[in-house]
């Protein structure tokens, strides 16, 4: 897949609609649909946790998405990083696991964040229905992006509106975190290092001369 | 890290050391090292660096890719063990409810303390900061001189490796020739910054810190640090030959297992146990410093958090390196007959004007920066620039209002990302597909931070002392704090975001940090640097100081404080280097009693 961002192509009356009207079919307010969830918490690593270890997801406390919302996340993050000339497709970096790993955290920050994201996906799943006939995940991809493209950025609108494109925010801001953290997303992004070096010799020539410097240590 | 358990230690030892960090550290390398029999306390575990530390670990091999937690402050990888910001097995408690007066105390709870996170920034104070008092009128002089510490500062420069230049500036000494090791070059962002400021007025130089660019000289350096002593000398050229250079990889918050940094478990601690002088407890949580009939301390009274018991350890002398919180805690709750308001406390100086260091940060986006070749600038895994302080001419001519300076630490690095979005989301929002990755890609690596390390006046509103309610987990009544900013740091704070906002703007870029309207929106609050100091501070006057010039306590002649709490200012500087080097004057001083007797 090879998805560029467009602009919107959907009329914001009928993106309104959208929202009103999948809200009403889950019959749920702004403030239930992104409402809590409150599981009893596993605990953390601690404040001792072997460092030096390599850690699958799951590893230290229960993945916790069921399969209809591990599918969800990784439709969706597969939209939002899909693979192209810079890298692989989010889930082939495992990004979906990462972010089951966070929203099963029990720390504040990932307890809170959870609580964005699982009526985020829920919600995804009524946009789509309501406009498609179909589940978000059974979409395809130019359906998918027509959706992303409706809602995500928004900045005015009703609260389902700016909910929505807090919750894709927020969701996306994840799937940066995961996906960049793997040797593929480094050359993505263009970060060189982790290796050993003999020596470190500062930037090339080439850099220096596009920004204008020049190198003041000896 | 060999260590014993409390029924394994000697019935009296020579020097009971409480601390293992830079203090505590250097304390046991030169004592031991003069033959001198040592018993060191550490209240965490122990810890090997060798063996522990996650070097070349990604973020997609940690837990939430490395990200901060309560149980991790600053983020996992981050060396600190059970410690940070909260420790709830040993609170601490707040004197006021205002959050603007109140202090945050980050500790640790492992071998080698806050040694192994540090940031390995190591600057020596200059001439003005012994004597601020005489300098400007405002806070105390230290009994000592930039002359008489000097010596040291070049001996824990030569024994720990530190890289750097000597640039000639105003009250930023300069080391002797050959003493600093080669700087590494300046990446990209630091040469940006250095182009900017040089615009308006700000020099931006080579750092010093604490990280071997080249391997120590263990053949001529042991000779140069423990003169006519060829068995020390032996033990630390083999410790050095133990330490490999920095091969340019991995954060140095980590620790680093290669020993390039220097940690208390890395330089001081090897050769301090292999002189076969030192014997170390760990989990020994220390309460009080036991005392005699003759009003000596005879050693130290502990709780072994593996079993829960009091223990006691005995020595001719002791040292306190506890960290200033800690050695307050444990002078003040050594109460006795003798010493009714705290042992070495007949001044009322105990616990009293504490310091931090006075910061802030202001961040900018560089255009110029963005979309460049990629490169590796993973350097020493810290700063690699800075700017000293640089305007003493506009002070003295009146044109600041405020007094003391501040340095600057320029963050500006294509630092390995993952974990939380490379780039602040609010450069991509709404955007998704390749044209995310190309402005991820874009963006990433065109951001500098600009910090400012300034120092604070001493104000008799910020002290340490002890809850009169609250006990930790061992029954060990705990520190209540108070806090307060005064005008001088609010205005050097405000001071810093107009200077990094004309340094930002200079370098073509954008401030994207809020600015502040008042020096309290932007001032990281009380203890946040984690650069605590003072409490027990040193002077001429046993009626208004807790110790002498050599970190020995007025009342109580065979204690000594060897961590920053003796410290009567707190300069720009960073506290570590002083800690050591003042460490190992006042070792110098506890061997030339011992060889009269009177240790």
């Amino acid at each position: 897949m090879n998805f560029d961002h467009r602009p919107a192509r959907i009329s914001r009356r009928e993106v309104i609609k959208w929202f009103t009207t999948a809200a009403a079919a889950a019959q749920l307010g702004p403030n239930s649909i992104w409402g809590a969830e409150d599981d009893a918490l596993p605990p953390g690593y601690g404040s001792d946790p072997k460092v030096a270890a390599i850690y699958e997801r799951g590893d230290v406390w229960p993945l916790t998405l069921d399969d209809s919302q591990r599918r969800l996340v990784t439709f969706l993050a597969d939209l939002i990083l899909p693979e192209d000339e810079y890298g692989p497709a989010a889930s082939a970096l495992r990004v979906p696991d990462f972010i089951d790993e966070w929203v099963s955290a029990p720390y504040p920050k990932q307890r809170a964040t959870r609580k964005r994201i699982l009526p985020g996906l829920e919600f995804m799943d009524k946009l789509s229905e309501k406009k498609f006939g179909r589940k978000f995940t059974e979409l395809s991809p130019a359906q998918g992006t027509a959706i992303l493209d409706a809602t995500m950025g928004q900045s005015g609108g009703d609260d389902l509106a700016q909910n929505a494109a807090s919750f894709l925010h927020d969701f996306t801001s994840l799937c940066m975190g995961a996906y960049y953290g793997t040797p593929a997303g480094w050359k993505a992004i263009g970060y060189v290092g982790n290796m050993p070096l003999p020596s470190f010799d500062g930037p090339p020539q080439h850099v220096l001369d596009r920004v204008g410097v020049v190198q003041t240590v000896k | 890290m060999p260590t014993i358990s409390i029924d394994q230690a000697k019935d009296e030892y020579d020097v009971v050391i409480v601390g293992s960090g830079a203090g505590g550290g250097q304390m046991a390398y030169t004592l031991t090292l003069a033959g001198i029999k040592c018993c060191m306390l550490e209240a965490g575990r122990s810890y090997d660096p060798v063996t522990e530390t996650p070097m070349f670990n990604r973020p997609d091999q940690a837990p939430l890719g490395g990200a901060s937690t309560p149980d991790k402050d600053l983020g996992f990888w981050d060396s600190t063990i059970d410690g940070g910001w909260e420790m709830p097995d040993e609170p601490y408690t707040q004197g006021c409810t205002d959050k603007d007066e109140q202090f945050t105390w980050w500790r640790a709870r492992m071998m080698g303390g806050r040694t192994n996170h540090w940031g390995r920034i190591s600057l020596r104070n200059g001439p003005y900061d012994f004597k601020p008092y005489s300098y400007d009128g405002l806070g105390f002089d230290w009994p000592i001189s930039y002359e008489e510490v000097a010596p040291y500062y070049d001996k824990v420069e030569m024994l720990i490796g530190v890289h750097g230049t000597n640039e000639g500036m105003e009250n930023t000494p300069d080391s002797p020739p050959g003493v600093l090791q080669p700087p590494p070059k300046a990446r990209i962002g630091d040469l940006v910054a250095q182009k900017a400021g040089k615009k308006v007025g700000v020099p931006v130089v080579s750092i010093h810190r604490a990280v071997l660019t080249k391997r120590l000289d263990a053949d001529t350096i042991p000779a140069k640090l423990h003169p006519g002593n060829k068995w020390a000398q032996d033990i630390v050229a083999k410790s050095m030959r133990a330490r490999a250079a920095c091969f340019w990889a991995t954060p140095c918050n980590r620790g680093c297992s290669i020993k390039a940094t220097y940690q208390s478990t890395t330089v001081h601690l090897p050769p301090a146990l292999d002189t076969g002088n030192l014997d170390i407890i760990p989990n020994a949580h220390v309460r009080e410093v036991m005392v005699g009939p003759d009003g000596k301390a005879t050693g130290v009274l502990f709780i072994d958090k593996t079993t829960g018991r009091e223990e006691r350890v005995k020595g001719k002398a002791v040292v306190l390196a506890a960290s200033s919180g800690e050695t307050v805690r444990i002078l003040l709750n050594s109460k006795s007959n003798r010493f009714p308001d705290g042992i070495a406390n007949s001044s009322g100086k105990v616990g009293k004007y504490i310091m931090d260091t006075v910061a802030m940060s202001l961040r900018g986006q560089i255009p110029a920066l963005e979309n460049l070749p990629p490169h590796n600038e993973d350097g020493t895994g810290g700063a690699h620039v800075y700017s000293p302080w640089w305007a003493y001419g506009d002070q003295r001519q009146g044109k600041l209002n405020f007094a003391r300076g501040y340095h600057i630490e320029i963050g500006a690095t294509r630092r390995m990302p993952g974990g939380n979005s490379p780039v602040s989301m609010s450069y991509l929002r709404g955007l998704y597909g390749t044209k995310l990755k190309e402005e991820a890609r874009r963006y990433y690596g065109s951001f500098i931070s600009l910090a400012s390390r300034g120092e604070m006046i001493p104000n008799e509103h910020c002290y340490a002392e002890i809850d009169p309610v609250v006990k930790d987990k061992w029954g060990v009544p705990v520190v209540r704090w108070h806090w307060k900013w005064t005008e001088n740091e609010l205005n050097m704070v405000m001071h810093g975001q107009e200077t990094f906002a004309e340094m930002i703007n200079e370098m073509g870029g954008t401030v994207v940090s809020k600015m502040a309207k008042t020096g309290y929106d932007i001032i990281r609050p009380g203890g946040n640097v984690k650069h605590e100091v003072g409490g027990a501070r040193m002077g001429d006057d046993p009626s208004d100081s807790v110790c002498n010039k050599w970190s020995q306590t007025w009342d109580v002649p065979n204690l000594y404080l060897c961590d920053a709490s003796s410290f009567t200012s707190n300069p720009d500087k960073n506290p570590t280097l002083t800690i050591m080097a003042m460490a190992w004057r006042c070792a110098d001083r506890i061997i030339a009693e011992a060889a009269k007797g009177n240790v």
